[in-house]
């Protein structure tokens, strides 16, 4: 029973790891929280179903969700955090905001506000290992988490512009004196974001078979607690805390109850934000703090 | 004479100036808080438990409420010092989600089926309390104490080093933009006369955050436009029906983008008063 | 070090200040009496600014301890000390980017009379405060400035502004991080003359300076700093010709 739910959790887990890095690459450069990641989430999961609906393989789903939800993450920083790098940072957060609300608008007005439904013999084939019963969706969402974030990990270690994009987080003037383009970066970072989120979005939604267009706040937040608890400056952290919390949270559904399950992974945030501001994974302690 | 309508909206703005004012207030002292709608939260329920099961008159209770919610929020300011930025901003964010969380589970109060039992009180007693607190945040921004506040909120170290007491001052904003939100939280409780943790989530605080910078988060005046502004533009953004929160979002973003700083700053309010002084 | 009569304003012993493994401060000692104008000088990344840092409580001082008139401030707060009589200005400007010159002005005082009178306007709250403001807007030629917000100010008037907002805080020392860096002759002059004034009235100085003319003609005495510790003291000319003082300067680049 136990290793059932820890499989549960590192399903929810992966998703949340996926957000998490979602909005860590945005926080990591830009210290700003982009309150649209969890409408893009949305976005990609509907963008999946209508794939799915079309009777289009998983990776075409995959690859509609990441690609919808990156334009128009690249198109949010054009026009809701460029124009605003230098007011307070409260300002270009707002905007995404904005964003966030003609997503939500958009999408319940093409789809409807009734939670879609798949067909659900789409993905339904479960493997039992013991006394351990995983479906095969499980293991999609799984794998794919593990391969995107390993593709993510390999661009940003690897290549020129991963490299140009540590730069930027490590300290943005210093990056334009050595030549790279802090303008050009952003958008590189906006648009993965926005990629990693559309997966996560179609990746929960083929798992439930449902979808509707309120699924992002709740998550968004979540991942936003995810990203604190590993550690919103260095990347990792989400790797660790997103299948942390995701346990966290099945864990205390089963023996607990539903309603205490969003005060754990808050509680657990709050306390990290107390004891170790940097996150399980971070740095020093000076990384944190700068002002709104 | 009005519709009961359009009272309701004119509530609405009472009751989220009073929410928009709690922001301000913390704020002033160059802390985001994300989390108000926790506070706000804390004193609907207590407010509404006073009047409905130990039928306390409801100014009383709503006394009561803002007491406890000022506790709260000393409480969480203590901890929140060490925070800056955006790691505050998501710290009081987590606050506000345990709050609500926490009613969840609450079920002596109700939990996830609501509390109800309160009477509804007047529009003309809700203005009462927005729009004398209003008046009170206006008289202290002229006073001694905000002088420090902004200071506190310019460069914090300086300020220590100008031999202002800067921990006293955060946290003394936070008690009282606690209690300002319990009071919203108490009149909203005794307009809607039925409550339930999900009014009191993220949105919500949110909805503080978003009347105060769109009206101008520099003056306290910019608390009352941007609450009213939340309030009628998607009444008047009505007639176009299901896009209307999509035109709102625009609407959000085109403000931000030509006036960042909110409909009113400081600059505008002292040339509307030499206007004023001018005129004959 | 000081002249024997008056017992010290300020008084260090043995003060040092780590950082992790990296040693800022070592075993400082050093006196400023009542009335005195002192100098602290020493090659680029001796401490100095560490120095004013752990004297005004900004940072705790890892060892050692300080009396302000005998009066143990070791553990205390910024604030506090700064009630107590210390003022500093920044090497790169602290503003209230927001305020304009008069709330500065303002701000900076300390706070006479009851708590409850905070929340009055400014004016109720505290009459002479406007009196005093008044006079450092006079003693500083800023009276056009009056009502400028801080961010908007040319350099030069910032940093009057930066040192008005100190002395309205009264304080009986004021410590000045590097006040002439990028004036010229006759500013520097000009600083010159006001800082002897405010002595003349009672004000004591500690300042910071790599302007080694500007020491020498102001401070009546001067400490050496260098690697975190104090290498000499003395007066300016014993300073001048000390062989330990020059072979620390020649051994970097901020010769004299």
């Amino acid at each position: 029973m136990l290793l059932q739910q820890l499989v549960n959790g590192i399903t929810l887990g992966a998703v949340y790891t996926l957000i998490a890095l979602s909005f860590s690459l945005v926080m990591g450069i830009l210290s700003i929280l982009n309150l649209a990641i969890g409408e893009l989430f949305m976005l990609g999961g509907y963008l999946g179903f209508a794939v799915i609906a079309g009777h289009m393989s998983l990776a075409v789903a995959l690859l509609a969700g990441m690609l919808g939800a990156a334009i128009v993450s690249m198109v949010i920083e054009k026009v809701a955090y460029e124009p605003l790098r230098n007011t307070p940072l409260i300002t270009p957060m707002l905007s995404t905001l904005g964003f966030s609300i003609i997503l939500q608008n958009v999408v319940t007005n093409v789809w409807g506000s009734d939670p879609l439904q798949l067909p659900s013999s789409l993905f339904d084939r479960r493997f039992t290992f013991g006394s351990v019963n995983i479906g095969l969706m499980q293991m999609v969402v799984i794998g794919v988490a593990i391969v995107l974030v390993a593709a993510v990990a390999f661009l940003i270690q690897k290549t020129p512009a991963g490299r140009a994009l540590r730069a930027v987080a490590e300290n943005r003037d210093v990056a334009r004196l050595l030549g790279v383009s802090a303008g050009r970066i952003t958008l590189l970072a906006f648009a993965l974001s926005g990629a990693l989120a559309g997966a996560a979005g179609v990746l929960i939604g083929l798992h439930y078979a449902a979808i509707t267009p309120y699924v992002g706040v709740d998550t968004g937040l979540k991942a936003i607690a995810v990203m604190v608890i590993g550690g919103a400056t260095r990347r990792w952290g989400a790797l660790l805390a997103g299948p942390l919390i995701g346990i966290a949270e099945v864990l205390t559904v089963a023996y607990g109850g539903s309603q205490e399950r969003d005060l754990v992974v808050y509680g657990l945030m709050i306390l990290i934000l107390l004891v170790r501001p940097q996150g399980l994974l971070g740095g020093a302690r000076t990384d944190v703090g700068q002002r709104v | 004479m009005i519709s009961t309508y359009d009272a309701g909206l004119l509530a609405d703005v009472g009751i989220l100036l009073l929410g928009a004012l709690s922001v301000y207030v913390i704020l002033a002292t160059g802390q985001l808080s994300l989390g108000n709608a926790g506070f706000m939260g804390v004193g609907a329920y207590v407010a509404s438990f006073l009047t409905v099961e130990m039928h306390w008159p409801v100014t009383v209770a709503l006394l009561a409420a803002a007491l406890v919610s000022s506790i709260v929020g000393v409480i969480i300011a203590f901890p929140a010092l060490r925070l800056r930025g955006i790691y505050l901003a998501m710290a009081t964010l987590g606050f506000g989600e345990m709050v609500r969380s926490f009613l969840l589970g609450f079920d002596r109060l109700g939990g996830s089926g609501g509390y109800r039992g309160m009477q509804q009180v007047s529009l003309g007693y809700i203005w009462a309390w927005a729009g004398g607190i209003l008046l009170l945040i206006l008289m202290l921004e002229r006073s001694r104490l905000w002088l420090e506040m902004r200071a506190v909120h310019d460069d914090e170290t300086a300020a220590g080093l100008v031999g202002l007491n800067t921990t006293l001052t955060k946290i003394g904003a936070f008690g009282f933009g606690a209690a300002v939100a319990a009071i919203a939280g108490g009149l909203f409780a005794h307009q809607y006369v039925y409550i339930e943790p999900g009014n009191f989530g993220f949105e919500r605080s949110i909805d503080f955050v978003l009347a105060v910078i769109l009206g101008g988060s520099t003056v306290g005046l910019g608390a009352l436009i941007g609450s009213a502004l939340l309030v009628f533009l998607p009444e008047w953004l009505r007639f176009l029906a299901d896009w209307r929160l999509a035109a709102f979002g625009t609407l959000l973003i085109l403000v931000l983008l030509t006036r960042p700083q909110g409909v009113v700053d400081r600059a505008l309010l002292a040339k509307l008063a030499l206007r004023r002084a001018k005129a004959p | 070090m000081t002249t024997g009569s008056d017992k010290p304003l300020l008084r260090l012993s043995g003060v040092s200040k780590s950082f992790g493994g990296i040693r800022a401060l070592s075993d400082v000692s050093l006196t400023i009496g009542h009335n005195r104008i002192v100098g602290v000088i020493g090659p680029n990344g001796a401490g100095k600014t560490t120095l004013f840092n752990v004297i005004t409580g900004a940072y705790r001082a890892s060892a050692g301890e300080l009396t302000l008139d005998d009066e143990p401030i070791t553990q205390w707060p910024s604030y506090r000390i700064v009630r107590a009589g210390i003022a500093r200005t920044f090497q790169n400007i602290r503003l209230f980017a927001g305020m304009t010159v008069w709330e500065h002005l303002l701000v900076a005082q300390p706070h006479q009379g009851a708590f409850v009178r905070r929340f009055l306007p400014a004016r109720w709250a505290d009459p002479a405060a406007a009196t005093r403001a008044e006079e450092a807007l006079v003693l500083f030629g800023l009276q056009n400035y009056r009502d400028s917000i801080a961010r908007t100010l040319p350099y030069g008037v910032q940093r009057k502004v930066e040192m008005a907002r100190a002395l309205t805080a009264s304080p009986k020392l004021l410590l000045l991080d590097e006040p002439v860096a990028g004036m010229n002759h006759e500013e520097a002059t000009e600083l010159r003359h006001l800082l002897l004034r405010l002595n003349e009235r009672g004000l004591s100085i500690l300042l910071i300076e790599h302007d080694m003319a500007f020491v020498m003609n102001l401070c009546q005495d001067v400490y050496v700093l260098d690697f975190g510790a104090i290498i000499a003291q003395g007066t300016p000319t014993e300073i001048r010709t000390n062989p330990v003082v020059l072979d620390a300067y020649l051994g970097s680049e901020a010769a004299c």
